[in-house]
């Protein structure tokens, strides 16, 4: 006799299968690995600015800041995110990943975490402490770049996987619509290829044949260029897959519906457009570009403001309608009719509330004159720990606790909710002590990507002090939270008790239709192209032609 | 597609608030030549210190109360160490690395600008009240960086 599992009706509940789960786990696992190590550097890095700690002889400041960078921005984000777009994929197209997107999803895989091991090595050896931004002419090994560049192609086979799925998911529905989940994790994908082709240019083409000395000097302008035309759409690569979570889960556990299937799909495409052509207002304070071309960049930048807006009227529009529907009356009553107590709605809605000061941020940071009072003060750093720290990682928490039990077939129990909430709480105090610090003493000067010092006891920098030792606070909040996070998780994918988990996919309401040319990716791709030759073309073409004499290598670490 | 009015509503004034505040950033930039510091000269990084005006860093007065400053930013210090300037002298700074990425930055002030080796980055400041101001290096260099700053003192 079969006992049937009780599966509740009312949920379109399609598991997804050991196959495609066991693979969107072994990037979470990962991903979260580099996210406990990440938490470690960043604590100990606050407390030596804060003052608190002295580092022992055989490490160095710049060594942790760097391997705080690259695990957090670098692996964590990339993992996490290629994990829940295969899991994604695999729920909204059946339920598993047929045999392609798997070989793809492996072999991604394999090719990343051994990129990920090179790169960890050589941070760990001191031979790249060059941050994770690695502006040349400061030379690491030539492992590290070997390994960056093993991560990137690693993704982009991960990519091919998404892109063989929805290939299939189309043959096999002709004329249809495709689900907004696959939709959105195909553009998410087009813009991680289009926006890492640069940074593998650079890394292939300028920094291993001269770390490995076979060209003498390198091109300071021109890596310079070709990093940040992938540095900024790299945060529009944390953030979609966060968007995604918005459009598409948050709507179904709050019990609601997607707001609008079409404007959905055009926010990630007006994303995908105007994230990449937009490089230089990273480089607004540098010589060697003329301020039309900056200017011509900062206005394309700026455009991102329309689907933020859209972003925010949808995200709202539901809470508001769902709110009404479950009771609520008058102006704000509906507000306290959200799930509040439920981690998997709490925790991405704190980080909703982050990305408001975080995108009045970036306006800030975007425009021109005003860029020269923040420029490389520690105000940046407070400003992408509200946004990728803050919005991104309490999003992508709050994805996991629900992802992992789905996937190991457990259940997100009352009391882990519960946790997390705790966690949440911890995570967005500290962060919010911290980034205040940060912006606060930015705007008086203090500089980002700093050991300890008090500048020969200058009267401005002692004045610092004491916001240090807040940031310093904040940070040590943050890695409780963080510590509480590993606990949680390594409880829900191996201890929480066998159940059914949802993977929470939402739906219109009513049947929508799609304007056809939403899915014709020839259009899209061919705009993103013209916007790049537009923005990029002549400058890099001048760069090229007209570039300064040559740098050599340098260790300064 | 539909749009829902209170939507239409939104983002027409989002998107009208966004146009106004480019064509400001632009008038700005181009009408009250405000724009980004971004010189286009070039140097050898290798021979800096054999390239005047460089291989002398230091002040050198150009007019009534102005002054053009010429400096080297290098893993981990600036030269000249000590500038010393009138209240009210309007200092023209241009900037270059012999080595690695360098950031210049005076707090308190609105100049601060990336010094690339190759380039030579320049702007200019208006001192009117007197004090010691730190330059300091804001862009990571090397396992120095933090004590990478100087002063230059107004009187």
């Amino acid at each position: 006799m079969v006992i049937a599992r009780k599966i509740d009706d009312t949920l379109p509940h399609v598991p997804v299968q050991r196959s495609a789960a066991t693979l969107s786990l072994a990037y979470v696992w990962v991903a979260y690995i580099a996210f406990g190590l990440a938490a470690v550097a960043g604590m100990v890095q606050g407390m030596v600015r804060g003052g608190i700690m002295e580092l022992p002889s055989w490490t160095n400041y710049y060594q942790i800041l760097t391997a705080h960078g690259v695990l957090m921005a670098l692996i964590f984000t990339t993992y996490f995110i290629v994990g829940f777009i295969f899991s994604g994929v695999a729920r909204t197209t059946g339920g598993s990943l047929h045999g392609a997107a798997l070989k793809f999803g492996w072999a991604g895989w394999i090719l990343m975490t051994l990129g990920t091991l090179m790169a960890v090595v050589t941070i760990l050896m001191n031979e790249a402490s060059v941050l994770y931004t690695f502006y040349a002419p400061l030379k690491a090994s030539p492992y590290f770049y070997i390994g960056s560049a093993l991560l990137v192609v690693g993704s982009w086979l991960a990519g091919f996987g998404v892109f063989a799925s929805y290939r299939k998911w189309k043959r096999e529905n002709k004329g249809k619509t495709s689900p907004l989940f696959l939709y959105m994790g195909v553009t998410t994908y087009i813009l991680w290829i289009t926006a890492t082709i640069p940074v593998a240019v650079e890394v292939l083409f300028q920094l291993i044949p001269w770390s490995l000395g076979l060209v003498p000097t390198i091109n300071v302008m021109l890596s310079r260029t070709l990093f940040w035309f992938f540095g900024h759409p790299l945060v529009y690569f944390w953030l979609l897959p966060a968007y995604m979570a918005w459009y598409v889960c948050l709507p179904r556990i709050i019990g609601g519906h997607i707001f609008s299937d079409s404007l959905s799909r055009l926010a990630f495409i007006c994303l995908l457009l105007f994230s990449i052509p937009v490089g230089f207002h990273h480089q607004l304070m540098e010589p060697g570009i003329s301020p039309a071309w900056k200017m011509i960049h900062v206005t394309l930048t700026l455009i991102v403001v329309i689907p933020s807006l859209m972003t925010a009227f949808s995200m709202f529009a539901i809470f508001e309608t769902t709110g009404r529907k479950k009771g609520g009356v008058g102006l704000f009553g509906w507000f306290k009719k959200l799930p509040w107590t439920d981690v998997r709605f709490f925790a991405p809605f704190v980080g909703m509330l982050f990305f408001i000061p975080g995108g009045a941020g970036g306006i800030i940071n975007a425009s021109n004159q005003i860029n020269a009072v923040v420029h490389n003060t520690i105000w940046v750093t407070g400003h992408f720990h509200i946004t990728v720290g803050a919005a991104v990682a309490l999003t992508f928490f709050g994805v996991t606790f629900w992802l992992i039990p789905a996937l190991t077939g457990r259940q997100l129990t009352k009391t882990a909710n519960r946790m997390g909430m705790v966690q949440t709480v911890f995570w967005a105090v500290g962060m919010f002590l911290m980034s205040l610090a940060m912006h606060t003493m930015g705007l008086q000067g203090a500089p980002r990507r700093t050991d300890y010092t008090t500048y020969m006891d200058h009267p401005l920098a002692l004045g610092w002090m004491d916001y240090q030792r807040v940031m310093a606070f904040g940070g040590g909040l943050l890695f409780v939270s963080a510590i509480l996070l590993i606990l949680i998780l390594l409880y829900l994918t191996f201890y929480a008790p066998k159940g059914n988990t949802e993977y929470p996919i939402a739906e219109t309401e009513t049947t929508q239709e799609v304007p056809k040319i939403l899915e014709r990716w020839p259009v899209w791709i061919g705009l993103v192209a013209f916007l790049i030759i537009l923005a990029y073309g002549y400058p890099i073409l001048q760069q090229i032609q007209h570039q300064a004499p040559g740098s050599p290598p340098f260790v300064t670490w | 597609m539909h749009l829902h009015r209170y939507e239409k509503i939104w983002l027409m004034l989002g998107a009208g608030g966004l146009a106004l505040f480019i064509v400001l950033l632009c008038v700005n930039a181009f009408a009250m030549g405000m724009a980004p510091p971004s010189n286009m000269e070039m140097i050898d990084p290798e021979k800096v210190t054999e390239t005047p005006p460089f291989d002398k860093p230091g002040l050198k007065q150009v007019g009534d109360n102005e002054y053009d400053a010429y400096m080297t930013a290098f893993a981990f210090g600036f030269a000249p160490t000590k500038m010393e300037i009138p209240v009210g002298a309007t200092v023209n700074f241009h900037v270059t690395s012999p080595d690695v990425i360098h950031g210049f930055q005076i707090p308190e002030t609105n100049i601060n600008f990336m010094v690339l080796p190759g380039h030579i980055s320049s702007a200019t400041h208006t001192f009117d009240k007197p004090g010691e101001y730190l330059i300091l290096c804001n862009e990571y260099c090397g396992a120095g960086h933090q004590v990478m700053a100087t002063t230059i003192i107004v009187k």
